[in-house]
Formats: structure tokens, sequence, C-alpha cells
């Protein structure tokens, strides 16, 4: 019975469903791609002047600590209510791994490798692209992962501030006391973590099997 | 031609390398010998600039190596480092076209290059689309050895090259090395702390200790005529091995009638140490043997008095 009408609620509102399921997924990738923007670059200079490696390390775990709910209703004096604030707030979440794991992934490529490099009159932005790059992408691409799986997470907060996503079925299906429709927004949120979370573990695993090395 | 000039490195008020001078010429290759902690990989270093000296000066070719932009000095030197340092990501292939690459040579030229060296140092080709972890550590370390050559660069430094093989495969890749005619125009430092190496390889070798140069002569030299109580020391181990090593046949000629003792597979340029080691095989040969071995006994007499 509660199957069924689980059912006929989807196929009732699946228009509604899917447009949540694309704002969903539009407030996690643009987030992202503003997180690995500017994320990446972040932990390349970090990972050079290790000085600066402590404070932006520590900055970004602060942000992290500070409760999602509450970083979203930070936001709301500075970009109003909508789309804006949840990205901003999701970009905040998401940078702590990237930055991490590019800086862990940079500083991991062995001396050796690098003596190599400079050895053979690469200068820095050959390394870097040609050398540290690469080794430390399996390190990065676990970081982006990391970070997406966080946003999907904190992207359902995101109808808190106005802007849309799969939170607004189950925070609406609360108020209502309606348990289908709290179902049919944790049930597409849980598939979209998990989904996203498995592709890019197999992206991961792609560029491991190219090199087809084992170095970590 | 590499002329160091009273070069020094400390680090945190300790002295590493302590005003040490030499010279490295064209067509040699010198031996920095010395135990670990000598200073002998750091004097390396600095040549090509991984390290950067305190004081002293250091040129190749008379040109000052400060003079010139960093990358471009260091394309200009080949480099072969203890652990290889393949890139784990590039394939054989790929890793010994890192300096053409550089370079921007063509396709077809690197190609041929790579072809005509993996058959010098007795790599198959098929080698050349797999991974470096894929390869054994002799067969890694040939492969550094290539990369290094690949640009005919006038200076090859060599750290502890061999240092991580089994005595036969770094005997066989010895062997190989030697043969090479890459190394006929270039100038070339290889550190080692394997005393039996540095005679095997070396034409002239560096002694050093605490950051300072003890002796620098010919393997004969050093064994014959040490400078001090530490480098005959230093070699005393080994010395009798290396006596015989470092004598040759034709250093005997005023001793024996060579044409005596000749068998097919040696020359004059043998050393007495292998002449004999074959001719201890068979028993048909004892007279020779005993020839050799007082003659060699005659010569070294002569050299030490």
């Amino acid at each position: 019975m509660m199957k069924q009408n689980f059912w006929t609620f989807v196929v009732e509102q699946h228009e509604k469903l899917f447009m949540q399921v694309i704002q969903h997924l539009g407030l996690t990738f643009s987030s992202l791609l503003l997180a690995i923007i500017v994320g990446i670059p972040l932990g390349i200079l970090i990972s050079r002047k290790k000085k600066l490696a402590h404070f932006i390390l520590g900055i970004a775990g602060i942000l992290q600590t500070v409760p999602s709910i509450a970083l979203l209703g930070f936001m709301i004096p500075f970009f109003g209510i909508g789309a804006i604030p949840a990205i901003v707030a999701l970009l905040i979440y998401a940078l702590l791994p990237i930055i991490r794991n590019t800086y862990t992934g940079i500083t991991g490529v062995s001396t050796n490798v690098m003596e190599a490099g400079k050895a053979m009159g690469m200068n820095s932005r050959q390394l870097l692209f040609k050398v540290q790059f690469p080794l430390a992408m399996p390190v990065i691409l676990a970081g982006i992962r990391t970070a997406t799986v966080i946003n999907v997470g904190v992207a359902t907060l995101a109808s808190f501030v106005g802007a849309g996503g799969l939170g607004e079925f189950i925070f609406g299906g609360i108020s209502l006391n309606n348990s289908n429709m709290i179902l049919a927004g944790a049930i597409p949120a849980a598939f979209l973590a998990i989904f996203l979370d498995q592709t890019i573990a197999f992206l991961r695993l792609c560029t491991k099997l190219s090199m087809k090395v084992n170095w970590m | 031609m590499i002329k160091v000039e009273s070069i020094s490195k400390h680090y945190e008020g300790r002295s590493v390398v302590d005003g040490i001078s030499f010279e490295a010429f064209d067509q040699e290759i010198l031996i920095l010998l010395g135990t670990s902690g000598c200073g002998k990989t750091t004097t390396l270093k600095m040549i090509n600039r991984l390290i950067e000296t305190d004081t002293g000066h250091i040129s190749i070719n008379g040109q000052n190596i400060r003079d010139k932009k960093m990358e471009d000095l260091r394309m200009g030197i080949g480099f072969i480092m203890q652990h290889t340092g393949l890139f784990p990501h590039y394939t054989i292939q790929e890793n010994i076209a890192t300096v053409p690459k550089l370079l921007k040579w063509d396709k077809k030229h690197i190609q041929n290059r790579t072809y005509e060296l993996m058959h010098k140092l007795h790599l198959s080709t098929d080698m050349l689309i797999r991974y470096p972890h894929e390869l054994s550590g002799g067969q890694q370390q040939r492969v550094g050895i290539i990369r290094a050559l690949i640009a005919n660069t006038p200076v090859l430094l060599m750290d502890e090259p061999f240092g991580a093989l089994d005595n036969i495969t770094k005997s066989e890749i010895h062997t190989a090395f030697k043969s090479l005619d890459e190394l006929k125009n270039k100038t070339t430092i290889l550190v080692t702390h394997d005393v039996q190496e540095a005679f095997e390889l070396g034409h002239r070798i560096a002694l050093m200790d605490k950051g300072k140069i003890l002796q620098i002569g010919t393997p004969k030299e050093m064994i014959y005529h040490p400078k001090n109580n530490f480098v005959s020391d230093f070699f005393a181990s080994n010395r009798l091995l290396l006596e015989h090593k470092v004598t040759t046949l034709a250093d005997l000629e005023t001793m024996l009638l060579i044409e005596d003792i000749i068998q097919p597979s040696f020359s004059a340029r043998s050393t007495v140490w292998s002449a004999l080691q074959h001719l201890s095989r068979d028993k048909h040969d004892f007279d020779r043997y005993e020839k050799l071995s007082k003659a060699f006994a005659a010569y070294r007499k002569m050299q030490i008095a």
C-alpha cells in the first residue's frame, strides 16, 4: 500500500522531482567546479610556500567546522537568498578536502623523481605539469570525491535559503508529515551521492590503470 | 673540461665540503671515492647546481656555471642517480625522450637515438612501451643511463649509479658502460663508495674524507704511491686484488716475454688479474701461471721500492 502510494506520488510529481534533481546537481557541480578552480591552485601554492600551508589549511579547517546550516545562515546577510548563497556555502565546504589533497599529493611526489626532473633541466612549470600534477592526480581526485559527497549532502539544506534542490521535498515532507514526499527527496539524494562517489572512484581507477603504477 | 676551485658547503655550521679543488678533463672518467658523508655527492650536485656552493667557483669548458640559465646548464649535463629517478607515470620511451623533447628534437631523431642506445646497452626495444616498475633494477638503471646519454651532453655526472645492484648485474653493466663510445667525447664524474668499481671504471680517482680530497691520481698512483696512511689504509682490504687489476700485461714487458704466456683470449691490454684467472683454469698452464706470477712479483717490487 505504502509502496504504491510512494510510486503514485513520484509519478504525479515527476516534473517537480526532475526539476529538483537538476537544481541539486547544479548546486553541487557549480560549487564543486569553483572549489576546484580555487582549491587546486591554492594547494599548489602552499606546496611551494610551506610557511603558508599551516595558515591556509587552518582557515579551511575552521570553515569546515562551522555547522552547515549555520554557514548557510551566515550567507544570507551577504548574498540574500537564492542559489548564490548556497553555492558560496557549498564552495567553502568543498575547499578543505581539495586544498588538503592537492597539497598532500604534490608534496608526496618522491624527491628522487623531482630531483631527476630538475637535473634534466625542467623549469618549475614543466615540473608541475609533467611530473607533480600527473603523479598527484589520484590523491587530488580522492579529495574531489570527498568534496562531491559532502556537497550532495549539504545541498539538501540549500532549500532553506531558497535555492531549491531535493531538500524541498525532504523538509516539505517533514513539515507536512508526508512520508512519501520525504522519501521522494531522500532516496534520489542518497542515490546521487552514491552514484557520483562511484563515478569518481572509477575515474580515479582509470587514471591509475592508465599509468599502471601503484606508487601509493 | 670541468674546473672546480676551492668550493665549500656548510649546513647549519657543519662543514660538508671544505675547500675542494680539482679538474676533470675531456674524455676522462673521474671518480669521487669515499665513505658515506664524506661530501662526495654534495660536491657532484654542486656541479649541476642541484646544490648551490657557499664559496668557490665551478666552470665547465671555461664558462662559470652561474653565468648560464639554470635550465640550460642542466640540459647540457647528463645526470644518473642511484635510484634511477625514472618517472613512474611515463613509459620507458617517454622517459628516455624527456630531454630531447625539452630540446625540441624531431620524433624520428629521438627514435633513432633511442634504438641505437637501447641496442648498445643490450635492452630489447619491446621494453619501450613498458613502465619503469615493470623492469628489473638492472634494466631500470640501464634506462637511466640511456636517458642521461641521449642528448649527448659534454658532461655526465653519476651519483652512485650502480650502488643498488647485485654484483653480477653490476659487472654486466660495468662492461656495457665501459664499452660505450659515447663516453669518449665527454667529461664524466662518477661518485661511488665502492673501491672495486672505482678501479674498474676510473681513469683517475679522487679519494675524499671529511669534505676534503686526500689524494687524486690514477689507480696505479693511488695503490703504489699513497700520499698518507689514510689512503693506503682505505685500500688495504682490497689491496692484492687491486694491484693485480691495475697492472696490465704490457706493464710487465720488461719482466717477461709476453709471447711466453699469451693466449688467444687476452692481449697486452689485459690485466694481470684476468690473465691469471684465465691461466688458473687449466693444468697445462701451470708454467705460464708461474712465469706470470713471478714477473708480477718483480714488477711490484720495482713499483713499491
